[in-house]
């Protein structure tokens, strides 16, 4: 039995194929060419890497060609421990998403929490969950509003807010990169906001800073027989912050290409929601 | 040596007993298991009576020697006295703790034993009698009551009640030898108990009425003018609880606000009506509660928690609920029993959650099965190590509002203050950020630290919806720093200073101390019996103390036996002080207890020590000390605080306010600034004040850094005078006043880790206290002349010197707010001078530093202070404080006479701190309070009266506040007054500080013919941009 502040044990994880109109219509913060077949190749050796080498248990949702950013399945919903959050997606083309997403996550049984404030908004790429707590990253698509209801859907955790000045989402140049360990990019917005986070938390945080902000955004687990698990960067995409993460000992470290889907602002963690099933008391 | 000859006494009773009364004690476990709880309780009753066996026939005053023995060594050692003298208690009465009522009629009986005493009538069990007689005499007069008792002729009951309460007393002392001593304990003779005391006086008795956690009420009587500490002591003494130092009696003010009765001031003084009607509850949180050592403890916190829980006051998920739940229904009833017909039916009848449903009571279950085996105890652990991970755990919350007027919630808790809006944390400020706290009115002010890029530190303003709620706010707030980052509490500043506001100080022991005396506790595990038990009848406590391997395997299984068996458990070995601890689990909390206590202990003493040894006042070294604990946020800080203890002598400071020449401009604009907001107060917004035209206001969410600002420097002059004849010299300001400002509603605290003094100035909440002080404050800009000014002339009297300079300032807190109050009344523009460190000291390390710290400056100050500061830490400020005013630099005026020494503490102490910004708090208004108290009062402050006057002039460049306070003081038939004046004086332009000086002192003396002035202090604050950059 699992009480609070299990975390990075994951059982399951949720991803969604990538339709065609990702290329020319998904939402995007610079003007870059996409090449599909590219795309879903990377997409599939992604989710290989999640299904087979770590042996999840992926449930594919089929992908929708009226929801060009679909494959982004991070941002339609929070999951924690057992209870899922259905988030109401700042994008409007993408509200949509959380649709089939709701449905998979009650097949798996979690408890479903709806967003339905018409004044909030939330994507799951602002929400960062520490193992501790949530950080929620107030930026062009999450408001206060929709932290607020995040903080009600899970509250046995603190959550805080931290102002997401540049970049897509608070995830953009940041994520988990062990317990207590924050993976963190070296611009000057991503080391403030880890100041915040710093400073809004009772818990310790060690940082490991990385030269590239997209370069951390990566995927930690803590797996049976596997221990640390580090889905990160490739060296081919960013050489600089690949030394960083071969630093880390004692880890399983899985370099994962994203060089098409960074183009559309998708990262590592955006193409899945893991779930530990087992923590279900 | 108390200790083992208590014990071995004990030894030889507890086999005795169990030689009288096995057979009994069996008897009464079996029939315990299905009587119902008045029945249990009579049971029981018996038991213990029966159990006294041969006690019975010990004469009496064999057994109050005993109690009296350990009683008197417990001054000489208080913490371990504590426990000593439970240890026998016990062990007189099996089960004291077991039945509430028993112990509530032993209570009220007490003065009735006395008298009771000198008959040794054997009494046969009238209990049920009594027990209602009991209940009558509580509401009749205490003369009544005892006759009743006479009547009732129970010696075996007297005995008991008088041992107890003379335990009772002896604890009590214990308790003041640590630290919170009333007078009137104090006074007690150590053979006499408070109680005996109270009688021969003939006290009024009053019926206190405690809500216990378990939801029964507890009543005895306490004198009319007792502590709050005795009431608190006997409550404990009724649940056998130990580590109290997490606990705390609440009680609702007039507003229906709950408050904490304060353990060192009357009863009757804080409740102010006749309700006397209290509730036990957690006061602070453990962090850690497998740290406790006791499961007694533990129980009881999950009982506050499952409270909290309920109530929603401690919000949890759903699954938290259930397992929370589940836990608590291993405890209170065990194992699931499978066959048992309706188990919903327990489960329906309690509450768990505020929102409680089926699916919660089923998932509740469905968790209760999985903890099959899982002794109460542990199922408590395992409760307790789930609930203090919830966010919220801990957390005391308070409304307020930002400086917008949105709502938001402010959260103290062991780590700091908390900010919440709707549910989200939006900011946070750890204990170690928080340099001041204050509170002026409905506001609430915390001062924080700068930040590694910043320079300067800023000041955050709350507004709260009334005066009393910023106050509450203000004292949870000091309680909870002194108790959770402190060493060792501070000591209240005796009062002959000028205290501005309330001297409230928390009192008790601090988490660390209480850590440590509770490694201490030796005895066995108390029984105690859970809510359920006492409703069902059955107890399932853990027996576990018999043996570590029962304790684990069998606890869970069969409780009844072994709950019995504990009690009468023979486990003592002759001479031995060995006795086996509950279970496994203790075992090992108990040692990582202590182990993480010595460790800390070890690290900050290092620290401690790392910076004693430090170089005097090098200014890169106070950067060393600070930039270790910002560095690492685990480390304590030792911060010192000075106190400076008034020598009778009247203390007049003038200080020069400090006037920007060049900087003028820069500074004087963000100190308006700074005061702008202030009075706005902002929430969350972090003002800073910045070179340039500005403070910055960095929105709460982003923890940017300030631009640097530019601190001002203050020097302060303080002329003391000494008065022979008691004079009441009240401050009469012969300046115009244009506004008085005087700080009534305000009180400060510092909050200093390592030292154990903050201060913290409060508003005269009590008006008990009388410092008369009359200060004046100089601010005089230039560091590098305090000792020039400390040399001028008595006679000139000069209220205006104004240099710029950069430094942190660091402010005593109630130079602070009389400065503050003055000045922000009138200018805007202060940069309140309190303290005064050498300018030129300060300065550089500051400099250095990108986060100066107040306290560094201090330490940068002179090599002198240094030298004491470290004495500061260790030690009770007293002695500190008398060194500190070298820090102070005050030298000797010529013509007076000077004593360094008498510098007082307060301002030193908040020299000690940077306080570049001051809350900026505009009164306009002018009050003079007066107050006199002839001699101290017995409550908690035993302050002399105080007068204080405060003017303020302002012209068109310059302010100049004046507050005088005027301390008497009797010395040995000799009384003496003593004058502080303060003078601010804030301005755009020069102020010629030399002149400002030479005109308080002319001033002074004119005033007061027959004094002499004995100390000038001059503080500067001045803000320089050249320098900075």
């Amino acid at each position: 039995m699992a009480g609070l502040m299990s975390g990075f044990h994951y059982t399951h994880a949720v991803v969604r194929g990538i339709p065609a109109s990702l290329a020319k219509e998904a939402l995007r913060s610079s003007q870059s060419e996409v090449d599909l077949a590219k795309a879903l190749k990377e997409h599939e050796a992604y989710v290989e890497v999640l299904g087979t080498t770590l042996g999840l248990e992926v449930v594919e949702l089929p992908a929708d060609e009226s929801l060009p950013d679909c494959v982004f399945v991070e941002d339609a919903a929070v999951v924690c421990g057992d209870t899922a959050l259905i988030t109401r997606p700042g994008a409007e083309s993408r509200r949509r998403e959380t649709e089939a997403m709701s449905r998979a996550l009650k097949d798996l049984n979690l408890n479903i929490v709806e967003m339905t404030d018409e004044n909030a908004t939330l994507d799951g790429g602002d929400v960062l969950f520490t193992g501790r707590e949530f950080f929620v990253g107030l930026s062009k698509r999450t408001n206060q509003r929709g932290a607020e209801i995040l903080a009600d859907a899970f509250k046995d955790y603190a959550v805080s807010t931290v102002p997401v000045l540049e970049g897509l989402h608070l995830k953009s140049f940041c994520s988990m990169g062990g317990p207590g360990l924050i993976v963190i990019g070296s611009s000057e917005p991503a080391q403030k906001a880890l100041k915040i986070m710093q400073q809004m938390s009772d818990h310790r945080y060690d940082k490991l800073t990385v030269p590239d902000d997209y370069a951390a955004n990566c995927i930690y687990m803590n797996l049976p027989n596997k221990g640390h698990v580090l889905l990160h960067p490739t060296a081919e995409q960013f050489p600089e912050s690949a030394k960083v993460f071969e630093k880390l000992k004692d880890y399983m470290l899985i370099p994962v290409s994203n060089l098409e889907k960074v183009k559309v602002d998708g990262a590592l963690t955006c193409c899945s929601i893991l779930i530990n099933k087992k923590a279900n008391v | 040596m108390t200790t083992e000859a208590g014990t071995e006494t004990e030894v030889k009773e507890k086999a005795e007993e169990s030689v009288a009364k096995p057979d009994q004690s069996e008897k009464a476990t079996e029939e315990n298991q299905e009587v119902a709880n008045a029945e249990g309780e009579e049971k029981e009753k018996e038991k213990e009576k029966e159990g006294k066996g041969i006690g019975r026939y010990l004469p009496t005053w064999l057994k109050k020697q005993k109690s009296q023995s350990q009683t008197s060594p417990t001054k000489e050692v208080p913490p371990t006295e504590e426990a000593d003298s439970k240890v026998p208690q016990e062990e007189d009465e099996p089960a004291p703790e077991v039945n509430g009522h028993a112990e509530e009629v032993e209570e009220k009986e007490e003065v009735k034993e006395k008298e009771a005493e000198s008959h040794s009538t054997a009494s046969a069990d009238t209990e049920p009698a009594k027990e209602e007689k009991v209940e009558e005499s509580a509401e009749k007069r205490p003369e009544e009551t005892r006759v009743t008792a006479e009547e009732d002729g129970a010696e075996e009951q007297k005995k008991e009640q008088q041992q107890q309460q003379e335990e009772v007393g002896g604890e009590e002392e214990g308790g003041g030898g640590g630290g919170k001593e009333g007078e009137s304990e104090s006074k007690t003779s150590i053979f006499q108990s408070p109680l005996r005391l109270v009688r021969k006086t003939k006290m009024k008795l009053m019926v206190c009425h405690v809500t216990l956690l378990e939801g029964t009420d507890f009543s005895c009587e306490v004198e009319k003018r007792a502590k709050g500490q005795f009431l608190f002591f006997k409550v404990c003494e009724h649940l056998n609880l130990m580590e109290k130092d997490y606990f705390g009696l609440s009680y609702k003010d007039s507003h229906e606000q709950t408050c904490w009765l304060d353990p060192t001031k009357e009863i009757k003084r804080q409740i102010r009506n006749n309700n006397w009607q209290f509730a036990f509850n957690v006061k602070f949180y453990p962090p850690d509660p497998s740290l406790l050592t006791e499961d007694i403890t533990r129980y009881l916190l999950c009982l506050q928690l499952r409270e909290d829980v309920a109530s929603g006051r401690l919000p949890c998920s759903f699954v938290t609920h259930a397992l929370l739940g589940s836990y608590t229904l291993q405890a209170e009833f065990g194992d699931h029993e499978p066959d048992q017909p309706r188990p919903l039916d327990n489960v329906g009848q309690l509450t768990f959650a505020p929102n409680q449903n089926k699916e919660m009571e089923e998932k509740i279950l469905e968790l209760h099965k999985s903890h099959r085996g899982m002794t109460p105890a542990q199922a408590d652990v395992q409760f307790l190590e789930n609930a203090k991970k919830l966010s919220m755990y801990g957390v005391d919350l308070h409304h307020a509002k930002d400086s917008e007027g949105v709502d938001i919630m402010l959260g103290v808790c062991a780590n700091g203050l908390l900010v919440y809006k709707d549910r989200l944390r939006i900011n946070r400020f750890a204990w170690p950020k928080i340099l001041k706290i204050s509170y002026k009115r409905n506001n609430f002010y915390i001062k924080i630290r700068p930040g590694e890029t910043e320079q300067f530190e800023s000041t955050v303003g709350f507004k709260l919806q009334n005066h009393r709620s910023a106050k509450r706010l203000w004292k949870t707030s000091v309680e909870n720093h002194s108790f959770f980052r402190l060493t060792v509490p501070e000591q209240p500043t005796k009062a002959r200073f000028l205290t501005l506001g309330s001297k409230f100080r928390y009192s008790g022991r601090t988490q660390a101390q209480s850590r440590t005396a509770s490694s201490l506790i030796d005895r066995p595990a108390p029984n105690f019996e859970r809510t359920s038990s006492k409703r069902i009848s059955r107890s399932l406590d853990g027996a576990p103390r018999i043996s570590i391997t029962e304790a684990t395997s069998e606890n869970g299984r069969e409780p009844h036996l072994e709950l019995h068996s504990d009690s009468k458990s023979p486990m003592r070995v002759h001479g031995d002080n060995i006795y086996v601890r509950h279970s496994n689990l203790m075992l090992e909390d108990h040692d990582k207890t202590q182990e993480d206590v010595l460790k800390h202990q070890a690290s900050i003493s290092q620290l401690k020590r790392s910076f004693m040894e430090a170089p005097p006042p090098s200014p890169p070294q106070p950067n060393q000390w600070e930039n270790r604990l910002t560095s690492s946020p685990a480390t304590i800080r030792i911060q010192q605080q000075q106190q400076v203890e008034c020598v009778p002598q009247a203390e007049a400071a003038a200080a020069a306010a400090a006037a920007d020449n060049d900087a003028t401009s820069d500074t004087k604009e963000p100190a308006k600034t700074t005061e702008v907001e202030i009075e706005e107060t902002v929430v969350v917004q972090e003002v800073s004040i910045a070179p340039k035209p500005g403070l910055v206001t960095v929105t709460t969410s982003s923890p940017a850094e300030p631009p640097a600002e530019q601190e001002t420097l203050e020097q302060e002059v303080t002329v003391e005078k000494e008065a022979v004849v008691a004079e009441e010299v009240k401050a009469a300001k012969q300046e115009s006043v244009s506004s008085e400002s005087e700080s009534e509603e305000e009180a400060e605290y510092h909050p200093n880790v390592s030292i154990c003094h903050t201060q913290i100035p409060e508003e005269e909440e009590e008006e008990e206290e009388e410092v008369k002080m009359a200060e004046q404050d100089a601010t005089a800009p230039d560091a590098p002349s305090l000792p020039a000014e400390v040399s001028r002339p008595v006679e000139a009297t000069t209220r205006e010197g104004e240099e710029s300079r950069n430094e942190d300032a660091e402010e005593q807190e109630e130079e602070e707010q009389e400065v503050e109050k003055n000045a922000e009344g009138e200018k805007k523009a202060e940069r309140e001078t309190k303290e005064s460190t050498d300018d030129p000291t300060m300065t550089p390390v500051e400099a250095p530093n990108g986060h100066a710290e107040p306290e560094e400056s201090e330490t940068g100050t002179g090599a002198p202070e240094e030298e004491e500061e470290p004495k500061v830490n260790g030690e009770a400020s007293l002695f500190e404080a008398e060194h500190r005013p070298q820090v102070i630099c005050c030298s000797e005026p010529p013509v007076v006479k000077t004593e360094m020494v008498t510098i007082s503490d307060t301002f030193a102490a908040q020299k000690t701190e940077i306080a570049t910004k001051e809350v900026p708090i505009v009164h306009t208004e002018t009050k003079t309070i007066t107050y006199e108290a002839a001699q101290l009062d017995g409550n908690g402050d035993g302050e002399p009266g105080v007068l204080m006057t405060a003017q303020t002039i302002t012209s068109e460049s310059l302010c100049t506040t004046t507050t005088t306070h005027i301390t008497k003081t009797l010395k040995g038939g000799l009384s003496e007054t003593r004058i502080e004046k303060r003078i601010v004086i804030t301005g755009d332009c020069d102020i010629d500080h030399d002149q400002a000086l030479a005109q308080a002192i002319k001033e002074a003396k004119e005033q007061h013919p027959d004094m002499s002035v004995t100390r000038v202090v001059v503080h500067k604050e001045t803000e320089l941009a050249e320098e900075e950059d």
